[in-house]
């Protein structure tokens, strides 16, 4: 029977269970980080030293954790790319810019457990010899930021941050900075842009990757929040044990948010690809189901910019038999185990591991239509295809939504976002152009209808004055 | 030409390991690094090794002289690296050449996926299709997007003619438009400062200009405001953008957003004859391009030249130049002591009587104050006639406020050319009061001004009204032209051509663009004719010969000949 899995939030939403440090260090907080300072150096087999910073990486790597926030690379990977010999102070952000629509795993945990993350984020900067970090949290999250400052108070106090802490000789430091209300601001350079006091535009890689050329030109390090509180439970657990949770290459637990029209929205933790995506929206553990009387029209897997799934699409699947050969599996879109991979080969992605449901209520170029119109008010504008892009492709779903659609919409909004996708600075390019690509390539019947009804009625009540206009191919 | 004399005054970079590439199908041989905005060496880049190839790809928001962005897009190109197998060796095809795996969206390997040529480094053995099917599609996608929302105002618009929309669109832009969608408007002619006007509606928000004044001019002032398609250029609010340099953006602004106030409207720049000049204005000695028009002198543009001013000018010496077209302009022979009519004869009897004083003067009772704003040739002939009558000769020193950029504190243009050649002493202006002395108590009865008013500088029109002869070259009227005896009107530097050596010993010189007023001569040619009448000796009536000559007599200029002298100069020890 599919179930959650409660590590991260193992403590979060239990009765009496309050955010203050008191709270967490009677659950056992701060513990790990102990565990941590008390190692000591490993003789490894020729002859090396393995420090037990080095130790922690390895044990990091080793657990297989992946990226939360959306890109889902290995964060062991992340880490071992830093330059470490540019004799330049290392940094570390905690990434809390949780924006992605239909995302709210993060801010339970700033908010109901936040001493978990800053323990996540301690044991991650001693691992990488970082001396100071950053917490950057989205603008709209002035309640959280309260929370990690007044968690960050507690945690000086109790010198689990500051100078010498716990008399390991490790100092540290971590602030909050507050975004100003930017999607962009996520992205992990338009971040540090926006650390820097500058505007958040994202910058080029090559040259600037944050591992070698972050903040302040020094290496960085940017982790989700979801990400670094794995850490923490890493360290308790070994990362091992860890690699055990979830499914090869998959490892690990996640916090899926669930949300759209199913009866139990929600955030859930899931041992990742132990539970399918139809479980996590009809099973009484999670959803509970589509509402009453309504069918499931399409899912969007992994917040907003994720490729949607239409209801019914079956995907081919590699599985590995028992023998060791590989098989296809025709997998319906339903039976996707929800990881990392699935959904990937699925031609989509599990991204910041956001649901978001539709029923046959929801008409499909409006739902397109909206989520359009945040990406064109959130593209930073830097560079031409995605600023010109973003809002070209709001406007003509507007036009669709208006009552003055025409059925050659659907290929020109196509072209339109294979022209971004690929070509940008960012994943922003992705990000808007995706939602684009897949809706009309999965419901193209759905815009033409629309585009072919709005030009009959135009037709035959004559064409308006200000669609003469937009006609014109010389304007 | 002398070993001292050199057009850089950097020693030869060490050797660079060369990368074998293949750029539009064609094997090149590029450096492995190559300098950037800065001068440091940086890995080569897509577009450098295409630049070494002779393939120009189209570009709007990189700039040689400017760090890299990467935000216009206009430059992806699609490209191929070697396919390496598990044993880190490269693939081969059957044929023994490398397998190349041609860049691909990893996540729709169907589609190519191009990189900015601007900011990606080569690497040994990649390929780049600059003119491949992929590359023009994706330039033709970046246009279309540039353009959507452009205004299409082209016939009244200052850039027009030198606009990279227009040159792009030229080669990758379609007649018509698919854009059905309201346009975006944004705030039209936007004061933003004392020189500036912006477009926003023209603007493609490539950012050179914010890269330059806040990376080169070391000014935060400009940004970018709003979000997205609504982003627009502005100065930080409640400020205006009023630096020193504030029109070189006008230059690398690639679209007609940023115009100067000075020139928009004023002139369409097809029209405009292109005549390669300097600035005048201080010791740097700018390289310019004067843009004029049937006689008038419309604007200056700074001309590259990494030896002097990379490619940039100040605001203050690109606007100095409305002295040219002034209407009280000096344009006939004149003065108390010429008796003639008629222009035509006025020359030659100036030239006759100038030289019979010349040639009687007693030794030392002649001076000359001749401006470092005269050419070296010019200076060189006024010293010729000093000697003659040893006579005591200065410059005027002009000292303003310099900075870190290119405005230097020394105001005249040839102040080291006055020096090298001997018209003033190390200290100039020391003998200005030595002069005034002498016309006080009567040993000085001439005095030859090229270029001053010296009643500015301690030699009042008491003075003058004391001396037998006072002969006067200048271009605009003053106290001390108004006095003359004999007064010669010259030229500006835009009416003839010349020499100057500027503040670091860079020998540099301009062409002439218009013609001279009236009856205005360049001062070179009826110099000549003085010192061919006093002295007796004859040289080049050529300013290549003058040149020449000059280079080989005075040891500073070590026999820099006019012609290697090329259009970016050469430096000098000094």
């Amino acid at each position: 029977m599919p179930e959650q899995y409660r590590l991260i939030l193992k403590n979060i939403d239990q009765s009496g269970y309050t955010p203050d440090i008191e709270c967490y260090l009677r659950h056992g907080g701060y513990e790990p980080l102990k565990k941590a300072f008390a190692l000591t150096s490993k003789d490894l087999p020729e002859g090396k030293k393995q420090t037990p910073q080095e130790q922690i990486r390895q044990e990091v790597l080793n657990s297989g954790l992946r990226g939360r926030g959306g890109a889902g690379f290995s964060a062991g990977m992340k880490w071992s790319f830093v330059d470490r010999k540019s004799g330049k102070p290392i940094y570390l952000i905690c990434n809390a810019d949780e924006s992605e629509p239909g995302t709210f795993k993060d801010r339970q945990i700033i908010h109901k457990d936040p001493h978990q993350l800053i323990e996540g984020m301690i044991i991650s900067c001693f691992a990488n010899d970082v001396k100071l970090a950053y917490i950057y949290i989205r603008g709209e999250f002035p309640q959280g930021a309260k929370i990690l400052i007044k968690a960050l108070a507690e945690a000086r106090a109790k010198n689990f941050l500051g100078k010498n802490i716990l008399g390991s000789g490790y100092d540290l430091e971590i602030y909050i900075h507050r975004g100003a209300g930017a999607y962009i601001c996520g992205e992990e350079t338009g971040l540090i842009e926006s650390l820097e006091g500058k505007r958040a535009y994202p910058r080029i890689k090559p040259p600037y990757f944050p591992a070698i050329l972050g903040l302040y030109m020094s290496p960085t390090i940017v982790n989700n929040v979801e990400t670094l509180c794995h850490v923490k439970h890493i360290i308790e657990i070994t990362g091992g044990a860890y690699a055990k949770l979830g499914t090869p290459n998959n490892t690990g637990t996640r916090i899926v948010s669930l949300s759209g029209q199913v009866k139990k929205p929600g955030y859930y933790e899931i041992e990742v690809g132990k539970v399918t995506i139809g479980e996590l929206i009809n099973h009484p553990n999670f959803g509970g189901g589509l509402l009453d009387g309504r069918t499931l029209k399409a899912v969007i897997p992994g917040g907003s910019s994720a490729k949607i799934f239409k209801a019914g699409e079956k995907f081919k699947l590699k599985k590995k038999s028992a023998d060791g050969t590989m098989t296809e599996v025709e997998t319906d879109m339903l039976d996707l185990p929800y990881d990392f991979d699935s959904l990937q080969a699925a031609g989509s992605m599990s991204g910041s591991s956001a649901i978001i449901v539709m029923d046959d209520s929801v008409d499909i170029v409006e739902a397109l239509a909206n989520l359009s119109e945040f990406y064109a008010h959130e593209s930073c504008g830097q560079c031409t295809p995605c600023r010109e892009g973003s809002l070209w492709m709001s406007k003509a779903l507007h036009r669709m939504t208006h009552g003055h659609g025409r059925k050659q919409d659907a290929d020109y909004l196509l072209n339109i976002a294979q022209n971004i996708q690929g070509r940008t600075i960012c994943a922003f390019g992705e990000a808007c152009s995706w939602p684009v690509l897949s809706f009309i390539k999965k419901f193209k019947d759905e815009f033409e209808t629309k585009g072919a009804a709005d030009e009959a009625r135009q037709s035959s009540a004559g064409p308006t004055s200000d669609m003469k206009i937009a006609a014109s191919p010389n304007h | 030409m002398s070993t001292q004399a050199t057009t850089e005054q950097k020693p030869a970079p060490p050797p660079i390991e060369k990368i074998k590439i293949k750029v539009d199908g064609r094997d090149i041989e590029v450096p492995k690094a190559m300098p950037d905005w800065q001068g440091k060496l940086q890995p080569t880049t897509m577009l450098q090794a295409c630049q070494i190839a002779g393939i120009d790809v189209p570009h709007y928001c990189y700039h040689p002289k400017l760090p890299i962005a990467g935000n216009c897009r206009m430059c992806l190109v699609e490209f191929g690296t070697p396919a390496m197998g598990p044993d880190r060796k490269p693939v081969l095809n059957p044929d023994g050449t490398s397998k190349i795996l041609r860049s691909v969206l990893p996540y729709e390997p169907s589609t190519p996926r191009g990189a900015i040529a601007c900011a990606t480094p080569i690497s040994p053995g990649m390929e780049i299709y600059p003119n491949s099917p992929a590359t023009k599609v994706m330039r033709e996608a970046v246009l279309e997007s540039l353009l959507i929302n452009h205004p299409l105002d082209c016939p009244i618009c200052d850039q027009a003619g030198e606009c990279k929309l227009q040159e792009y669109s030229v080669d990758y832009g379609k007649a018509g438009s698919r854009f059905i969608e309201p346009k975006v408007h944004k705030p039209k002619a936007v004061d933003l400062g004392p020189r500036i006007v912006l477009d926003d509606e023209r603007c493609i928000l490539c950012t050179r200009c914010i890269r330059f004044t806040k990376d080169v001019v070391g000014d935060d002032k400009l940004g970018v405001v709003n979000r997205g398609s609504y982003n627009s250029i502005a100065a930080y609010p409640g400020t205006t953008f009023d630096n020193n340099y504030t029109l070189n953006t006008v230059d690398i602004c690639p679209v007609g957003a940023l115009t100067s106030k000075d020139f928009r409207f004023k002139m369409r720049v097809w029209f405009l004859k292109e005549t390669k000049s300097l600035c005048t204005s201080c010791g740097t000695g700018c390289n310019t391009i004067v843009g004029s028009r049937e006689e008038v002198m419309y604007r200056y543009e700074p001309r590259e030249n990494d030896a002097v001013n990379s490619t940039w000018m100040c605001d203050s010496g690109r606007l100095n130049y409305k002295w040219v077209n002034r209407e009280d302009r000096l344009s006939k022979v004149q003065g108390s002591k010429l008796k003639v009519q008629s222009q035509e004869k006025a020359w030659s009897v100036a030239i006759r009587d100038i030289s019979e004083i010349l040639r009687k003067a007693a030794a030392g009772s002649v001076a000359f104050v001749a401006s470092a704003r005269q050419t070296n040739e010019e200076l060189y002939l006024l010293k010729k006639l000093a000697t003659k009558s040893n006579a005591i000769t200065d410059s005027v020193p002009r000292i303003g406020e310099g900075d870190r950029l290119l405005l230097n504190a020394d105001r005249n243009p040839n102040s080291t050319g006055s020096r090298l050649i001997g018209i003033s002493g190390e200290k100039m202006g020391s003998n200005l009061s030595k002069i005034a002395e002498g016309i006080r108590s009567g040993s000085i009865k001439t005095l030859i001004v090229f270029g001053e008013d010296v009643t500015k500088h301690g030699i009042g029109a008491d003075l003058l009204a004391k001396l037998e002869n006072l002969i006067v070259s200048d271009i605009l009227p003053n106290a001390t032209t108004a006095a003359a005896h004999y007064l010669l009107p010259g030229c500006a530097h835009v009416e003839k051509r010349g020499s100057f050596v500027n503040v670091k010993g860079r020998v540099q010189r301009f062409m002439q663009a218009l013609q001279p007023k009236g009856n205005a001569r360049a001062e070179w040619e009826f110099l000549h004719e003085l010192v061919f009448n006093v002295t007796g000796q004859n040289g080049y009536v050529t300013i290549e010969g003058l040149f020449n000559q000059m280079s080989k007599e005075v040891p500073a200029f070590n026999g820099v000949s006019w012609a290697g002298l090329g259009d970016a100069g050469v430096t000098i020890q000094i």
